[in-house]
């Protein structure tokens, strides 16, 4: 025989997917948010995208090339996805410097110092995202007006912000002005981040993670439903010391994070049961920091303490082993 | 529902393409070279020299200790050596070199087709039969058959399981012979139901093979004991801890043999063998090879006499494609890369894959990005991602504590993995060293 022959130990087979279907297919499901979002605060919400993406290619770039001398990994998607992400948590009319901070941050600090995709162990996106805010703490909450809201002005407060302002001065629950009712909390006609206003929206993204097998619904739903059952037990104490659970599930960041932000694959738990364990953590700390901590939202908080306790998570809980332990 | 195993599994393409090419008798070679290792267990020990004239079904090297077993003569012909050649590991082994004269079997063998239903043989005298003539597990494992049917001490059997999964994509083998030759495998359940001792025999057959699983819940009505379940499509099912959990729901414990839950599995085509051996006298010196893969001009499947080359089965096939990239012996997810086409046909080779040269390679290695679908994969419940990192960097004793030696190296990690990392490699690198680190410690 001539030709050479492939030795090569088996599987001889693969499966047809790959690293970069998984991340495209996260960016798939991140475009109908991203469409509502321009369509309520317009251009500036695709500028906002456009800047962040553009700055996370060209750090994550940089840095791999000149600072760590490998070669470049930008076309995986991931880095695209922490742009999508990042653009996601600020709002809309955030300046342009600000993202490019943001963007920095999350590469820089978030992934590459690290060691680059897979290796870190906080969630890129969250590590900007809080940067910024902790950094830039008025330019962070200044939220530009929905179009549709029909609130006047430029800027107007989250339905978290207001509430939390609210019960601070003693006002009850039933009193607090300027709260979107829930259909325009569900479609997203309110104040906030760029992409985290719309739940119906997210979670149409994330059935479609779900239909291609990208994420698995413990984290999400684990996460929604200790939200839901914590902030239930206490607004059912006394109504006009809690709000309403729909409130929690619906607004703020809570639904952009239990869908996109806490199932990043590389900081969430690597078992079903570690997942689980790490969906209700996170769930127990967002509603804990929105009811009785210094902010208005704890998502972002919750989503990076429960990725610094994931390695432990992964070392300790084991998944089911054939034939018993 | 139909039943399958609990944890883990992958369904890959089946590209079963020659499951409708009935089983052709391939003609007899000008040499074999029958290696003396084709089997779990101590090599036999040739018993001919150079010069000497055999015939088909003669022993020519005989089993060393109980866990070995006898090779016969495929051909009749005159030895031409006995010399080391390369086996399908890709590793020199003894065997024996024979060039083929006529076609003249053992006396004592019937060679005619006539089904023999009536079982005239007692247990122990079926034990010691399947150990004479050379019956090792035909699904691929090749353990010696005999040292299977007699239980430990303090152990009992209560059932047989007959593996016609054939979870492997391509191959038919299995398929085919159980459509051919329903009632001789179901007499061969019989046998090494007396065996055994035991009252009850089921046989598992994937779903996507209803022909065979209609014939033989048809048939198995007028055998005693013997029923057939259907079982979902789902790799690697064939694997004997997997067939256990499908059929039975028993889990065999970590480290323990499938008779630690009662249960004894053999192939069918294994119950063939059986079959044949006790029934019609013949040894093991043929079985069913499938000849596959796309850019094979006549996917088939072969009676193959033990130690035909593997190029006289890919003549018979067509011949060569212009583009193949790799040959293995076996189906795609365990067989084994041959590195030559001279390679003979073994007790354990059920099939010959040709993958063009746009499969043959693996594709770009990425990071790792704990998306956990190995872990979701596993049919042992391990952590592959886990295990290959701990072999990569040599932490054995941890490895050990995470079970790297319960891993049944179906390769379902590696084929479902989207970054294209070699982990069922270096989980196999680490099993080596955990087993070696186990051996030294009981001596």
């Amino acid at each position: 025989m001539s030709k050479l022959l492939t030795v090569s130990p088996s599987p001889h087979v693969h499966s047809s997917d790959s690293t970069q279907k998984i991340m495209y297919r996260v960016v798939y499901a991140m475009i109908p948010a991203l469409l509502w979002s321009v369509f309520i605060f317009g251009f500036d919400a695709l500028r906002v995208t456009l800047i962040a993406v553009a700055a996370c290619l060209a750090f994550e770039y940089l840095i791999q090339k000149y600072l760590m001398k490998t070669e470049p990994t930008i076309t995986d998607g991931s880095a695209l996805i922490t742009g999508i992400l990042l653009a996601f948590n600020v709002p809309a009319s955030i300046p342009w410097w600000i993202i490019v901070i943001g963007a920095m941050a999350a590469m820089g600090i978030g992934k590459l110092s690290f060691g680059g995709l897979g290796s870190n162990i906080f969630n890129p996106a969250l590590v900007g995202r809080v940067f910024l805010l902790i950094s830039f703490p008025v330019q962070m909450t200044s939220w530009p007006v929905a179009k549709m809201s029909g609130i006047d002005g430029v800027t107007a407060a989250t339905p978290l912000a207001l509430i939390k302002e609210g019960l601070k001065n003693g006002v009850p629950v039933s009193q607090i002005q300027g709260l979107p009712d829930f259909t325009d909390m569900a479609l997203g006609i309110n104040a906030g981040s760029l992409g985290e206003i719309s739940a119906l929206l997210l979670v149409l993204g994330g059935l479609y993670m779900l239909w291609k097998k990208v994420i698995t619904w413990h984290i999400p739903v684990s996460i929604l439903l200790t939200v839901a059952i914590i902030s239930g037990v206490f607004w059912m104490i006394d109504p006009e010391m809690y709000v309403n659970p729909i409130y929690h599930i619906l607004t703020g960041g809570l639904m952009l994070g239990a869908v996109f932000m806490a199932t990043d694959m590389v900081t969430s738990p690597m078992t079903t049961k570690g997942q689980i364990i790490y969906g209700v953590g996170i769930g127990v700390i967002t509603i804990s920091i929105r009811m009785f901590g210094a902010y208005p939202e704890g998502i972002s908080f919750a989503i990076l303490i429960m990725n610094a306790v994931t390695p432990l998570l992964n070392y300790y809980i084991k998944p089911k082993r054939f034939g018993g332990q | 529902m139909l039943k399958t195993f609990k944890i883990g599994g992958v369904h890959p393409p089946e590209n079963k393409l020659s499951k409708d090419k009935a089983i052709e008798a391939l003609p007899v070679p000008a040499t074999v070279f029958i290696p003396v290792a084709q089997h779990i267990g101590a090599p036999a020990t040739p018993v001919v020299k150079r010069g000497d004239e055999v015939k088909v079904g003669q022993i020519i090297a005989k089993s060393s200790s109980f866990v070995s077993t006898n090779i016969h003569s495929s051909v009749s012909g005159k030895v031409k050596k006995v010399d080391f050649s390369a086996d399908s590991s890709g590793y020199p082994k003894q065997g024996i070199f024979i060039d083929v004269e006529g076609d003249e079997w053992v006396e004592e063998i019937d060679r005619s087709e006539d089904l023999i239903k009536e079982i005239s043989i007692e247990g122990s005298e079926i034990v010691q039969k399947i150990q004479d003539a050379g019956i090792v597990g035909l699904g691929g494992a090749t353990f010696p058959t005999h040292v299977k049917l007699v239980p430990p001490k303090g152990m009992k059997a209560e059932v047989l399981l007959i593996n016609g999964v054939e979870c492997e994509p391509y191959l038919t083998s299995d398929h085919r012979l159980m459509l051919e030759k329903a009632d001789e495998i179901l007499v061969g359940i019989q046998l090494l139901m007396k065996a055994m001792n035991v009252d009850k025999a089921v046989i598992g057959i994937e779903n996507n093979k209803p022909d065979a699983i209609k014939l033989l819940s048809e048939k198995c009505k007028s055998y005693n004991g013997v029923s057939v379940v259907a079982l979902k499509v789902q790799y690697p099912q064939g694997g004997e801890k997997q067939l256990i959990n499908a059929v039975t729901g028993k889990e065999v414990p970590s480290g323990a043999l499938p008779i630690a839950v009662g249960a004894v599995v053999s192939n069918v085509g294994t119950a063939f063998a059986v079959y044949e051996a006790i029934q019609k006298n013949k040894p093991l010196v043929e079985r069913v090879v499938t000849v596959t893969g796309k850019g094979v001009a006549k996917p088939s499947n072969f009676k193959v006499r033990i130690g035909t080359a593997t190029s006289e089965l890919v003549e018979a096939a067509g011949g060569l494609p212009e583009d193949t990239g790799k040959i293995i012996s076996g189906g795609p997810m365990m067989g084994r890369a041959m590195s030559s086409l001279d390679i003979p046909v073994t007790k354990g080779t059920s099939g010959i894959l040709i993958m063009q040269e746009n499969e043959a390679n693996r594709g770009e290695t990425l990071s790792c990005i704990r998306c956990s679908r190995c872990t979701t994969v596993c049919p042992m419940g391990l952590e592959p991602y886990l295990l290959k990192k701990l072999g990569e960097n040599q932490i054995f004793d941890r490895a050990e504590k995470e079970r790297v030696m319960d891993c049944i190296e179906c390769g379902s990690c590696s084929y479902t993995c989207p970054s294209n990392l070699p982990l069922l490699d270096y989980i196999r690198f680490g099993k080596g060293k955990v087993g070696a680190i186990i051996r030294s410690r009981k001596k």
